[in-house]
Protein backbone atom coordinates (compact mmCIF):
# COMPACT_ATOMS: atom_id res chain seq x y z
CA UNK A 1 0.00 0.00 0.00
CA UNK A 2 1.62 3.20 -1.36
CA UNK A 3 1.79 6.14 1.40
CA UNK A 4 0.51 9.46 0.55
CA UNK A 5 3.87 11.07 0.92
CA UNK A 6 5.23 8.38 -1.08
CA UNK A 7 2.33 9.03 -4.15
CA UNK A 8 3.02 12.67 -3.53
CA UNK A 9 6.75 12.88 -4.00
CA UNK A 10 6.78 10.11 -6.81
CA UNK A 11 4.58 12.71 -8.87
CA UNK A 12 6.70 15.29 -8.64
CA UNK A 13 9.60 13.37 -9.37
CA UNK A 14 7.81 11.58 -12.30
CA UNK A 15 7.17 15.57 -13.71
CA UNK A 16 10.82 16.42 -13.37
CA UNK A 17 12.32 13.25 -15.16
CA UNK A 18 9.50 13.52 -18.04
CA UNK A 19 10.25 16.61 -18.97
CA UNK A 20 14.06 17.16 -18.26
CA UNK A 21 14.03 13.54 -20.60
CA UNK A 22 12.19 15.21 -23.28
CA UNK A 23 14.22 18.57 -23.03
CA UNK A 24 17.10 16.51 -23.44
CA UNK A 25 15.84 14.69 -26.65
CA UNK A 26 17.01 18.19 -28.52
CA UNK A 27 20.52 18.47 -27.25
CA UNK A 28 22.29 18.76 -30.81
CA UNK A 29 19.14 19.60 -32.87
CA UNK A 30 18.12 23.02 -31.59
CA UNK A 31 17.71 25.57 -34.03
CA UNK A 32 20.92 27.66 -32.25
CA UNK A 33 23.66 25.99 -30.54
CA UNK A 34 22.96 28.11 -27.94
CA UNK A 35 19.65 26.76 -27.18
CA UNK A 36 21.11 22.94 -27.12
CA UNK A 37 23.35 24.59 -24.42
CA UNK A 38 19.68 26.30 -22.97
CA UNK A 39 17.45 23.47 -23.63
CA UNK A 40 20.35 20.65 -21.82
CA UNK A 41 20.67 22.98 -18.74
CA UNK A 42 16.89 22.87 -17.95
CA UNK A 43 16.92 19.33 -18.86
CA UNK A 44 19.67 18.63 -16.18
CA UNK A 45 17.78 20.88 -13.73
CA UNK A 46 14.72 18.40 -14.08
CA UNK A 47 16.93 15.50 -13.90
CA UNK A 48 18.86 16.80 -11.02
CA UNK A 49 15.39 18.03 -9.28
CA UNK A 50 14.08 13.54 -9.86
CA UNK A 51 16.92 12.23 -8.64
CA UNK A 52 16.77 13.86 -5.20
CA UNK A 53 12.69 13.27 -4.94
CA UNK A 54 13.20 9.48 -5.99
CA UNK A 55 16.14 8.89 -3.33
CA UNK A 56 13.27 10.20 -1.05
CA UNK A 57 10.33 8.41 -2.24
CA UNK A 58 12.55 5.28 -1.81
CA UNK A 59 13.73 6.04 1.35
CA UNK A 60 10.12 7.06 2.26
CA UNK A 61 8.58 4.11 0.99
CA UNK A 62 11.21 1.65 2.70
CA UNK A 63 11.30 -1.07 0.42
CA UNK A 64 14.85 -0.43 -0.74
CA UNK A 65 13.96 1.00 -4.16
CA UNK A 66 16.61 3.45 -5.43
CA UNK A 67 16.56 6.11 -7.84
CA UNK A 68 16.99 3.60 -10.51
CA UNK A 69 14.60 1.36 -9.55
CA UNK A 70 11.73 4.14 -9.23
CA UNK A 71 13.15 5.65 -12.83
CA UNK A 72 13.54 2.72 -14.64
CA UNK A 73 11.58 -0.20 -13.67
CA UNK A 74 8.36 0.71 -13.29
CA UNK A 75 5.40 0.77 -16.12
CA UNK A 76 3.86 3.25 -17.82
CA UNK A 77 0.75 2.68 -15.50
CA UNK A 78 3.03 3.07 -12.30
CA UNK A 79 4.01 6.73 -13.77
CA UNK A 80 2.36 9.54 -12.13
CA UNK A 81 3.65 12.64 -14.46
CA UNK A 82 0.91 15.39 -15.33
CA UNK A 83 -0.18 14.56 -19.17
CA UNK A 84 1.62 17.91 -20.00
CA UNK A 85 5.35 17.16 -19.66
CA UNK A 86 4.72 13.73 -22.09
CA UNK A 87 3.79 15.67 -25.02
CA UNK A 88 6.56 15.95 -27.54
CA UNK A 89 8.72 18.14 -28.33
CA UNK A 90 7.02 18.90 -31.97
CA UNK A 91 8.38 22.30 -33.28
CA UNK A 92 10.52 24.83 -31.32
CA UNK A 93 7.57 26.51 -30.74
CA UNK A 94 5.84 23.63 -28.51
CA UNK A 95 8.58 22.82 -26.67
CA UNK A 96 8.80 26.92 -25.22
CA UNK A 97 5.02 26.87 -24.44
CA UNK A 98 5.22 23.63 -22.42
CA UNK A 99 8.40 24.61 -20.60
CA UNK A 100 6.03 28.04 -20.26
CA UNK A 101 3.22 26.40 -18.93
CA UNK A 102 5.20 24.28 -16.63
CA UNK A 103 7.50 26.86 -15.54
CA UNK A 104 4.58 29.37 -14.78
CA UNK A 105 2.73 26.66 -12.58
CA UNK A 106 6.03 25.19 -10.76
CA UNK A 107 7.39 28.34 -10.19
CA UNK A 108 5.28 29.30 -7.59
CA UNK A 109 4.60 25.66 -6.80
CA UNK A 110 8.27 25.38 -5.43
CA UNK A 111 7.76 28.68 -3.74
CA UNK A 112 4.98 27.22 -1.37
CA UNK A 113 6.77 23.49 -1.03
CA UNK A 114 10.28 25.47 0.27
CA UNK A 115 8.16 26.63 3.07
CA UNK A 116 5.94 23.54 3.20
CA UNK A 117 6.50 20.93 6.40
CA UNK A 118 8.55 18.21 5.23
CA UNK A 119 12.25 19.26 6.08
CA UNK A 120 12.99 17.01 2.61
CA UNK A 121 10.80 18.21 0.36
CA UNK A 122 11.00 21.72 1.52
CA UNK A 123 14.66 21.57 0.66
CA UNK A 124 14.58 19.94 -2.33
CA UNK A 125 11.91 22.74 -3.61
CA UNK A 126 13.97 25.37 -2.21
CA UNK A 127 16.61 24.85 -5.15
CA UNK A 128 14.28 23.55 -7.77
CA UNK A 129 12.62 27.00 -7.30
CA UNK A 130 15.66 29.19 -8.37
CA UNK A 131 15.97 26.70 -11.04
CA UNK A 132 12.14 27.03 -12.45
CA UNK A 133 13.00 30.51 -12.19
CA UNK A 134 15.34 30.66 -14.86
CA UNK A 135 12.71 28.24 -16.68
CA UNK A 136 10.28 30.64 -16.54
CA UNK A 137 12.61 33.45 -17.48
CA UNK A 138 14.08 31.80 -20.14
CA UNK A 139 10.41 30.73 -22.32
CA UNK A 140 8.61 33.13 -21.61
CA UNK A 141 11.24 35.34 -23.13
CA UNK A 142 11.47 32.88 -26.02
CA UNK A 143 7.73 33.10 -26.35
CA UNK A 144 7.63 36.61 -26.46
CA UNK A 145 10.52 36.83 -29.27
CA UNK A 146 8.35 34.23 -31.35
CA UNK A 147 5.12 35.46 -30.61
CA UNK A 148 6.18 38.71 -32.00
CA UNK A 149 8.43 37.53 -34.22
CA UNK A 150 7.14 36.88 -37.94
CA UNK A 151 3.69 35.75 -39.31
CA UNK A 152 5.13 32.33 -39.26
CA UNK A 153 6.67 32.58 -35.83
CA UNK A 154 3.21 33.83 -34.43
CA UNK A 155 1.22 31.16 -35.89
CA UNK A 156 3.56 27.98 -34.84
CA UNK A 157 3.80 29.70 -30.99
CA UNK A 158 -0.54 30.15 -31.28
CA UNK A 159 -0.80 26.48 -32.73
CA UNK A 160 1.32 25.26 -29.82
CA UNK A 161 -0.60 27.57 -26.56
CA UNK A 162 -4.16 25.83 -28.58
CA UNK A 163 -2.46 22.74 -28.31
CA UNK A 164 -0.72 22.40 -25.19
CA UNK A 165 -3.66 24.05 -22.82
CA UNK A 166 -5.84 21.59 -22.29
CA UNK A 167 -3.23 20.12 -19.92
CA UNK A 168 -2.63 23.03 -17.81
CA UNK A 169 -5.83 21.94 -15.84
CA UNK A 170 -4.67 18.73 -14.38
CA UNK A 171 -1.71 21.05 -13.07
CA UNK A 172 -4.43 22.28 -10.53
CA UNK A 173 -6.28 19.69 -9.72
CA UNK A 174 -6.01 17.84 -6.06
CA UNK A 175 -6.91 13.96 -4.85
CA UNK A 176 -7.58 12.60 -1.61
CA UNK A 177 -3.45 11.52 -1.53
CA UNK A 178 -3.21 15.35 -1.54
CA UNK A 179 -5.78 16.31 0.41
CA UNK A 180 -4.50 14.34 3.61
CA UNK A 181 -1.17 15.94 2.91
CA UNK A 182 -2.32 19.46 2.21
CA UNK A 183 -4.14 19.71 5.31
CA UNK A 184 -0.90 18.42 7.42
CA UNK A 185 1.12 21.32 5.64
CA UNK A 186 3.08 18.97 3.88
CA UNK A 187 2.08 19.67 0.30
CA UNK A 188 1.06 22.80 -1.55
CA UNK A 189 -2.56 23.41 -2.65
CA UNK A 190 -2.34 24.05 -6.49
CA UNK A 191 -5.48 25.56 -6.55
CA UNK A 192 -3.91 28.33 -4.45
CA UNK A 193 -1.68 29.20 -7.34
CA UNK A 194 -4.26 29.67 -10.09
CA UNK A 195 -4.29 33.20 -10.50
CA UNK A 196 -0.63 33.99 -10.22
CA UNK A 197 -0.12 31.23 -13.04
CA UNK A 198 -2.43 33.48 -15.13
CA UNK A 199 -1.51 36.75 -14.17
CA UNK A 200 2.00 35.77 -14.93
CA UNK A 201 0.86 34.38 -18.24
CA UNK A 202 -1.37 36.86 -19.23
CA UNK A 203 1.82 39.30 -18.95
CA UNK A 204 3.84 37.27 -21.17
CA UNK A 205 1.39 36.22 -23.83
CA UNK A 206 0.03 39.96 -24.00
CA UNK A 207 3.68 41.12 -24.86
CA UNK A 208 3.79 38.11 -26.86
CA UNK A 209 0.96 39.37 -28.95
CA UNK A 210 -1.27 35.60 -28.43
CA UNK A 211 -4.08 35.17 -27.06
CA UNK A 212 -5.08 32.75 -24.02
CA UNK A 213 -7.40 30.00 -25.09
CA UNK A 214 -11.02 29.93 -23.79
CA UNK A 215 -11.25 27.27 -21.11
CA UNK A 216 -12.09 24.07 -22.83
CA UNK A 217 -12.01 20.69 -21.54
CA UNK A 218 -9.18 19.24 -19.65
CA UNK A 219 -7.31 16.18 -20.31
CA UNK A 220 -5.61 14.81 -16.80
CA UNK A 221 -5.09 11.49 -15.53
CA UNK A 222 -1.35 10.92 -15.61
CA UNK A 223 -1.00 11.63 -11.73
CA UNK A 224 -3.37 8.27 -11.80
CA UNK A 225 -1.52 6.60 -13.76
CA UNK A 226 -3.61 7.00 -16.84
CA UNK A 227 -1.21 8.39 -19.66
CA UNK A 228 -1.26 9.41 -23.56
CA UNK A 229 0.35 7.02 -25.85
CA UNK A 230 3.66 8.89 -25.27
CA UNK A 231 4.69 7.36 -22.13
CA UNK A 232 5.22 4.31 -23.80
CA UNK A 233 8.10 5.28 -26.65
CA UNK A 234 9.18 7.79 -23.67
CA UNK A 235 10.06 4.82 -21.28
CA UNK A 236 11.22 2.44 -23.96
CA UNK A 237 13.97 4.47 -24.81
CA UNK A 238 14.72 5.37 -20.97
CA UNK A 239 14.47 1.66 -19.38
CA UNK A 240 16.14 -0.06 -22.88
CA UNK A 241 19.50 -0.75 -21.19
CA UNK A 242 17.65 -1.77 -17.56
CA UNK A 243 15.54 -4.03 -19.45
CA UNK A 244 17.54 -5.45 -21.61
CA UNK A 245 20.15 -6.31 -19.21
CA UNK A 246 18.50 -7.21 -15.54
CA UNK A 247 20.28 -6.77 -12.63
CA UNK A 248 23.39 -5.24 -13.99
CA UNK A 249 25.17 -1.93 -13.02
CA UNK A 250 26.59 0.48 -15.18
CA UNK B 1 42.86 15.45 -35.08
CA UNK B 2 39.98 17.90 -34.59
CA UNK B 3 43.18 19.32 -36.29
CA UNK B 4 43.03 17.34 -39.48
CA UNK B 5 43.05 20.55 -41.57
CA UNK B 6 46.48 21.22 -41.00
CA UNK B 7 46.72 18.49 -43.54
CA UNK B 8 45.53 19.82 -46.32
CA UNK B 9 47.18 22.36 -49.14
CA UNK B 10 47.19 25.74 -49.08
CA UNK B 11 44.87 28.26 -51.61
CA UNK B 12 47.20 31.06 -53.26
CA UNK B 13 48.63 33.74 -50.83
CA UNK B 14 49.64 37.24 -51.75
CA UNK B 15 53.07 38.11 -51.88
CA UNK B 16 55.04 38.24 -49.15
CA UNK B 17 56.45 41.10 -47.00
CA UNK B 18 60.29 39.50 -45.57
CA UNK B 19 60.60 42.24 -43.31
CA UNK B 20 57.77 42.11 -41.38
CA UNK B 21 57.68 38.28 -41.58
CA UNK B 22 60.86 38.72 -39.93
CA UNK B 23 59.89 40.35 -37.32
CA UNK B 24 56.82 38.00 -36.89
CA UNK B 25 59.03 35.40 -36.53
CA UNK B 26 61.06 36.74 -33.97
CA UNK B 27 58.09 37.76 -31.91
CA UNK B 28 56.84 33.57 -32.11
CA UNK B 29 60.40 32.72 -31.50
CA UNK B 30 60.44 34.32 -28.13
CA UNK B 31 57.20 33.02 -27.76
CA UNK B 32 55.25 35.83 -27.78
CA UNK B 33 51.68 35.76 -28.13
CA UNK B 34 50.44 37.09 -30.90
CA UNK B 35 46.91 38.68 -30.48
CA UNK B 36 44.32 39.25 -32.96
CA UNK B 37 45.15 43.09 -33.60
CA UNK B 38 48.93 42.25 -34.43
CA UNK B 39 50.28 41.88 -37.79
CA UNK B 40 50.11 38.37 -39.31
CA UNK B 41 51.17 37.00 -42.63
CA UNK B 42 48.13 35.81 -44.47
CA UNK B 43 49.56 31.98 -44.02
CA UNK B 44 49.23 32.42 -40.42
CA UNK B 45 45.83 33.70 -40.43
CA UNK B 46 44.25 30.88 -43.22
CA UNK B 47 45.84 28.19 -41.25
CA UNK B 48 44.08 29.27 -37.92
CA UNK B 49 41.08 29.98 -39.41
CA UNK B 50 40.98 26.79 -40.62
CA UNK B 51 42.30 24.85 -37.92
CA UNK B 52 39.99 26.59 -35.33
CA UNK B 53 37.04 26.68 -37.62
CA UNK B 54 37.03 22.38 -37.55
CA UNK B 55 37.92 22.50 -34.01
CA UNK B 56 34.91 23.95 -34.04
CA UNK B 57 33.00 22.22 -36.37
CA UNK B 58 34.68 18.47 -34.33
CA UNK B 59 33.08 20.18 -30.99
CA UNK B 60 29.35 20.74 -32.66
CA UNK B 61 29.06 17.83 -34.96
CA UNK B 62 30.49 15.75 -31.78
CA UNK B 63 27.40 16.36 -30.54
CA UNK B 64 25.58 13.51 -32.29
CA UNK B 65 27.24 10.20 -31.87
CA UNK B 66 27.07 10.50 -27.94
CA UNK B 67 23.98 12.73 -28.04
CA UNK B 68 22.71 9.58 -29.60
CA UNK B 69 22.77 7.46 -26.03
CA UNK B 70 21.09 10.46 -24.13
CA UNK B 71 17.86 9.08 -23.84
CA UNK B 72 19.20 5.78 -23.35
CA UNK B 73 21.61 6.11 -20.58
CA UNK B 74 21.25 3.09 -18.39
CA UNK B 75 20.83 5.43 -15.12
CA UNK B 76 20.05 9.01 -13.97
CA UNK B 77 23.88 9.52 -12.85
CA UNK B 78 25.08 8.65 -16.60
CA UNK B 79 22.35 10.28 -17.62
CA UNK B 80 23.21 13.29 -16.16
CA UNK B 81 27.05 13.08 -16.59
CA UNK B 82 26.19 12.60 -20.41
CA UNK B 83 23.68 15.06 -21.37
CA UNK B 84 26.22 17.70 -18.82
CA UNK B 85 29.37 16.03 -21.35
CA UNK B 86 27.25 16.38 -24.73
CA UNK B 87 26.62 20.55 -23.46
CA UNK B 88 30.09 21.34 -22.76
CA UNK B 89 31.20 20.03 -26.47
CA UNK B 90 28.40 22.36 -27.46
CA UNK B 91 29.72 25.01 -25.26
CA UNK B 92 33.23 24.18 -26.87
CA UNK B 93 32.37 24.83 -30.23
CA UNK B 94 30.80 28.33 -29.25
CA UNK B 95 34.00 29.81 -27.88
CA UNK B 96 35.93 28.13 -30.22
CA UNK B 97 33.79 29.82 -33.29
CA UNK B 98 34.57 32.96 -30.54
CA UNK B 99 37.96 32.35 -31.06
CA UNK B 100 38.09 31.71 -35.03
CA UNK B 101 35.76 35.56 -35.03
CA UNK B 102 38.73 37.08 -33.87
CA UNK B 103 40.61 36.63 -37.29
CA UNK B 104 37.88 37.95 -39.21
CA UNK B 105 35.33 35.58 -40.31
CA UNK B 106 31.87 35.06 -38.91
CA UNK B 107 30.23 32.23 -37.32
CA UNK B 108 27.68 32.35 -40.14
CA UNK B 109 30.14 31.73 -42.56
CA UNK B 110 32.17 29.13 -40.84
CA UNK B 111 28.91 27.16 -40.21
CA UNK B 112 27.86 27.74 -43.75
CA UNK B 113 31.07 25.96 -45.06
CA UNK B 114 30.68 23.53 -42.76
CA UNK B 115 27.08 22.27 -44.03
CA UNK B 116 28.39 22.68 -47.70
CA UNK B 117 30.99 20.98 -47.16
CA UNK B 118 34.11 23.22 -48.01
CA UNK B 119 35.30 22.64 -43.91
CA UNK B 120 36.21 19.39 -42.49
CA UNK B 121 35.33 18.29 -38.90
CA UNK B 122 36.90 15.92 -37.29
CA UNK B 123 36.67 12.20 -39.10
CA UNK B 124 36.20 10.07 -35.80
CA UNK B 125 32.52 11.30 -35.92
CA UNK B 126 31.90 9.37 -38.84
CA UNK B 127 31.55 6.03 -36.84
CA UNK B 128 28.28 5.14 -34.96
CA UNK B 129 27.68 4.96 -31.25
CA UNK B 130 26.14 1.12 -31.66
CA UNK B 131 26.02 0.68 -28.25
CA UNK B 132 26.59 2.29 -24.45
CA UNK B 133 29.77 0.73 -24.31
CA UNK B 134 30.76 3.12 -27.42
CA UNK B 135 29.98 6.14 -25.10
CA UNK B 136 32.84 5.38 -22.11
CA UNK B 137 35.21 4.40 -25.08
CA UNK B 138 34.76 7.60 -26.74
CA UNK B 139 35.38 9.37 -23.63
CA UNK B 140 37.80 7.58 -22.47
CA UNK B 141 39.91 7.78 -26.40
CA UNK B 142 38.09 10.03 -28.52
CA UNK B 143 38.46 12.59 -25.37
CA UNK B 144 42.02 11.13 -24.20
CA UNK B 145 43.00 12.06 -27.84
CA UNK B 146 42.05 15.11 -28.37
CA UNK B 147 43.59 15.75 -24.79
CA UNK B 148 47.14 14.84 -26.04
CA UNK B 149 46.38 16.98 -29.13
CA UNK B 150 45.30 20.17 -27.26
CA UNK B 151 47.83 20.35 -24.27
CA UNK B 152 50.42 21.78 -26.38
CA UNK B 153 47.50 23.75 -28.19
CA UNK B 154 47.53 25.71 -24.90
CA UNK B 155 51.04 27.05 -25.82
CA UNK B 156 49.56 27.71 -29.50
CA UNK B 157 51.43 31.34 -30.36
CA UNK B 158 48.06 32.56 -31.18
CA UNK B 159 46.66 33.90 -28.10
CA UNK B 160 42.44 33.40 -28.19
CA UNK B 161 43.48 30.02 -29.37
CA UNK B 162 45.84 29.56 -26.37
CA UNK B 163 43.54 31.19 -24.23
CA UNK B 164 40.11 28.57 -25.51
CA UNK B 165 42.45 25.53 -25.14
CA UNK B 166 43.75 25.98 -21.64
CA UNK B 167 39.68 26.13 -20.49
CA UNK B 168 38.04 23.39 -23.34
CA UNK B 169 41.26 21.09 -21.72
CA UNK B 170 40.16 21.02 -18.60
CA UNK B 171 36.68 19.60 -19.43
CA UNK B 172 38.44 17.32 -21.49
CA UNK B 173 40.23 15.50 -19.17
CA UNK B 174 37.01 15.43 -17.03
CA UNK B 175 35.01 13.80 -19.87
CA UNK B 176 38.44 11.23 -20.80
CA UNK B 177 37.97 10.41 -16.80
CA UNK B 178 34.36 9.94 -16.71
CA UNK B 179 34.49 7.89 -19.79
CA UNK B 180 37.18 5.36 -18.19
CA UNK B 181 35.18 5.05 -15.30
CA UNK B 182 32.26 3.91 -18.00
CA UNK B 183 34.86 1.26 -19.36
CA UNK B 184 35.40 0.21 -15.31
CA UNK B 185 32.04 -0.20 -14.58
CA UNK B 186 31.67 -2.79 -18.01
CA UNK B 187 35.12 -4.38 -17.65
CA UNK B 188 35.98 -4.64 -13.68
CA UNK B 189 32.50 -4.49 -11.93
CA UNK B 190 30.37 -5.73 -15.18
CA UNK B 191 29.08 -9.03 -16.03
CA UNK B 192 30.24 -10.91 -18.97
CA UNK B 193 27.94 -9.57 -21.73
CA UNK B 194 29.22 -6.00 -20.23
CA UNK B 195 32.57 -6.62 -20.67
CA UNK B 196 32.33 -8.04 -24.79
CA UNK B 197 30.01 -4.92 -25.09
CA UNK B 198 33.11 -2.83 -24.09
CA UNK B 199 35.84 -5.09 -26.09
CA UNK B 200 33.21 -5.00 -28.93
CA UNK B 201 33.33 -1.27 -29.01
CA UNK B 202 37.25 -0.78 -28.40
CA UNK B 203 37.59 -3.55 -31.72
CA UNK B 204 36.07 -1.25 -33.52
CA UNK B 205 36.82 2.45 -32.33
CA UNK B 206 40.86 1.05 -31.77
CA UNK B 207 42.18 1.96 -35.49
CA UNK B 208 39.55 5.06 -36.24
CA UNK B 209 41.25 7.01 -32.95
CA UNK B 210 45.08 6.09 -34.10
CA UNK B 211 43.71 7.86 -37.25
CA UNK B 212 42.79 10.63 -35.45
CA UNK B 213 46.38 12.12 -35.26
CA UNK B 214 46.73 12.19 -38.94
CA UNK B 215 48.92 10.94 -41.73
CA UNK B 216 52.20 10.06 -41.00
CA UNK B 217 55.27 12.26 -40.44
CA UNK B 218 56.41 12.17 -44.09
CA UNK B 219 53.07 12.16 -45.38
CA UNK B 220 51.61 15.38 -43.69
CA UNK B 221 52.05 18.88 -45.71
CA UNK B 222 51.70 21.30 -42.72
CA UNK B 223 53.51 20.24 -40.17
CA UNK B 224 57.05 22.13 -41.17
CA UNK B 225 55.54 25.06 -40.94
CA UNK B 226 53.07 25.34 -38.29
CA UNK B 227 55.79 23.71 -36.11
CA UNK B 228 57.78 27.23 -37.17
CA UNK B 229 54.73 29.24 -36.21
CA UNK B 230 53.99 27.35 -33.00
CA UNK B 231 50.58 26.58 -34.14
CA UNK B 232 51.60 23.03 -33.45
CA UNK B 233 54.31 21.12 -31.08
CA UNK B 234 54.33 17.83 -32.05
CA UNK B 235 54.29 16.00 -34.94
CA UNK B 236 51.57 13.66 -35.66
CA UNK B 237 53.67 11.07 -34.95
CA UNK B 238 54.89 11.46 -31.78
CA UNK B 239 51.26 12.65 -30.75
CA UNK B 240 50.38 9.08 -31.62
CA UNK B 241 53.22 7.47 -29.80
CA UNK B 242 52.41 9.60 -26.34
CA UNK B 243 48.65 8.26 -26.72
CA UNK B 244 49.61 4.91 -27.33
CA UNK B 245 52.17 4.43 -24.27
CA UNK B 246 49.26 6.50 -22.12
CA UNK B 247 46.68 4.25 -23.32
CA UNK B 248 47.75 0.62 -23.87
CA UNK B 249 48.30 0.01 -19.83
CA UNK B 250 45.01 1.68 -19.17
CA UNK B 251 43.14 -1.16 -21.74
CA UNK B 252 45.32 -4.00 -20.18
CA UNK B 253 44.11 -3.10 -16.08
CA UNK B 254 40.65 -3.32 -17.79
CA UNK B 255 41.12 -6.50 -19.35
CA UNK B 256 40.78 -5.78 -22.80
CA UNK B 257 42.82 -6.76 -25.69
CA UNK B 258 43.64 -4.02 -28.62
CA UNK B 259 42.56 -5.38 -32.00
CA UNK B 260 46.44 -5.12 -32.76
CA UNK B 261 48.34 -8.41 -33.25
CA UNK B 262 51.52 -6.45 -33.50
CA UNK B 263 51.28 -4.04 -30.51
CA UNK B 264 53.84 -5.03 -28.26
CA UNK B 265 56.28 -3.49 -25.69
CA UNK B 266 59.64 -2.73 -26.96
CA UNK B 267 62.42 -2.69 -24.30
CA UNK B 268 65.18 -0.72 -26.48
CA UNK B 269 62.58 2.38 -27.39
CA UNK B 270 60.99 1.67 -23.90
CA UNK B 271 57.48 2.45 -26.07
CA UNK B 272 54.94 0.34 -27.38
CA UNK B 273 54.69 -0.69 -31.24
CA UNK B 274 52.02 -0.97 -32.77
CA UNK B 275 51.10 -2.44 -36.12
CA UNK B 276 50.60 -0.69 -39.80
CA UNK B 277 47.50 1.84 -40.11
CA UNK B 278 45.04 1.27 -42.83
CA UNK B 279 45.62 4.61 -44.25
CA UNK B 280 43.05 3.47 -47.29
CA UNK B 281 40.07 3.47 -44.48
CA UNK B 282 41.52 6.93 -43.35
CA UNK B 283 41.44 8.88 -46.58
CA UNK B 284 38.06 6.89 -47.39
CA UNK B 285 36.65 8.33 -44.43
CA UNK B 286 37.57 12.01 -45.10
CA UNK B 287 36.58 12.32 -48.64
CA UNK B 288 33.53 11.53 -47.46
CA UNK B 289 32.53 7.72 -47.36
CA UNK B 290 32.94 6.64 -43.67
CA UNK B 291 29.80 4.85 -42.56
CA UNK B 292 28.38 8.18 -40.72
CA UNK B 293 29.34 11.15 -43.12
CA UNK B 294 26.45 11.97 -44.83
CA UNK B 295 24.01 11.12 -41.99
CA UNK B 296 25.98 13.41 -39.50
CA UNK B 297 26.28 16.65 -42.12
CA UNK B 298 22.61 15.72 -42.49
CA UNK B 299 21.43 16.00 -38.82
CA UNK B 300 23.16 19.79 -39.04
CA UNK B 301 21.55 20.54 -41.77
CA UNK B 302 18.04 19.19 -40.67
CA UNK B 303 19.05 21.33 -37.34
CA UNK B 304 19.76 24.44 -39.41
CA UNK B 305 17.19 24.38 -41.76
CA UNK B 306 14.57 23.90 -39.11
CA UNK B 307 15.85 26.62 -37.10
CA UNK B 308 15.34 29.21 -39.66
CA UNK B 309 11.86 29.99 -38.73
CA UNK B 310 13.40 30.68 -35.43
CA UNK B 311 16.17 32.70 -36.34
CA UNK B 312 14.11 34.91 -38.74
CA UNK B 313 11.64 35.56 -35.38
CA UNK B 314 14.73 36.71 -33.51
CA UNK B 315 15.66 39.39 -36.21
CA UNK B 316 12.21 40.37 -36.78
CA UNK B 317 11.33 40.47 -33.10
CA UNK B 318 14.77 42.80 -31.94
CA UNK B 319 14.08 44.82 -35.58
CA UNK B 320 10.29 45.69 -33.90
CA UNK B 321 11.96 46.18 -30.65
CA UNK B 322 14.00 48.82 -31.89
CA UNK B 323 11.80 50.56 -34.04
CA UNK B 324 9.46 50.94 -30.73
CA UNK B 325 12.09 52.07 -28.46
CA UNK B 326 13.07 54.67 -31.65
CA UNK B 327 9.46 55.64 -31.83
CA UNK B 328 9.49 56.19 -28.06
CA UNK B 329 12.83 57.81 -27.75
CA UNK B 330 11.25 60.28 -30.99
CA UNK B 331 8.16 61.58 -28.76
CA UNK B 332 10.33 61.92 -25.28
CA UNK B 333 12.29 64.45 -27.64
CA UNK B 334 9.71 66.36 -28.97
FE1 LIG C 1 35.19 19.25 -26.52
FE1 LIG D 1 35.07 16.25 -24.62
Amino acid sequence: METPLFTYTLRLADNALILGHRLSEWVGHAPVPEEDLALANMGLDLIGQARALYTYAGEVEGRGRDEDALAYLREVGGYRNVLLVEQPNGDFAHTIVRQLLFAAFAHPFFEALARAQDATLAAVAAKAVKELAYHLRHSAEWTIRLGDGTPESHRRTQTALDDLWAFTGELFETDQVERALIDRGIAVDPAALRTRFERRLDEVLAEATLARPAGGFTQSGGRAGRHSEHLGYILSELQYLQRAYPGAKW
Amino acid sequence: MYTQALNVKDTALPAADPQREARFQARIDAEEKIEPNDWMPDGYRQTLVRQIAQHAHSEIVGMHPEGNWITRAPSLKRKVALLAKVQDEGGHGLYLYSAAETLGVSREELVEQLLDGRQKYSSIFNYPTMTWADVGVIGWLVDGAAIMNQIPLCRCSFGPYARAMIRICKEESFHQRQGYEIMVALCRDGTPAQKAMAQDALNRWWWPVLMMFGPSDQDSQHTDKSMRWKIKRFTNDELRRKFVDATVPQGRYLGLTFPDPDLKFDETTGHWAFGAIDWSEFRRVVSGDGPCNRQRLRQRKRAHERGAWVRAAVLAHAAKRRAREQAAAGVAAE
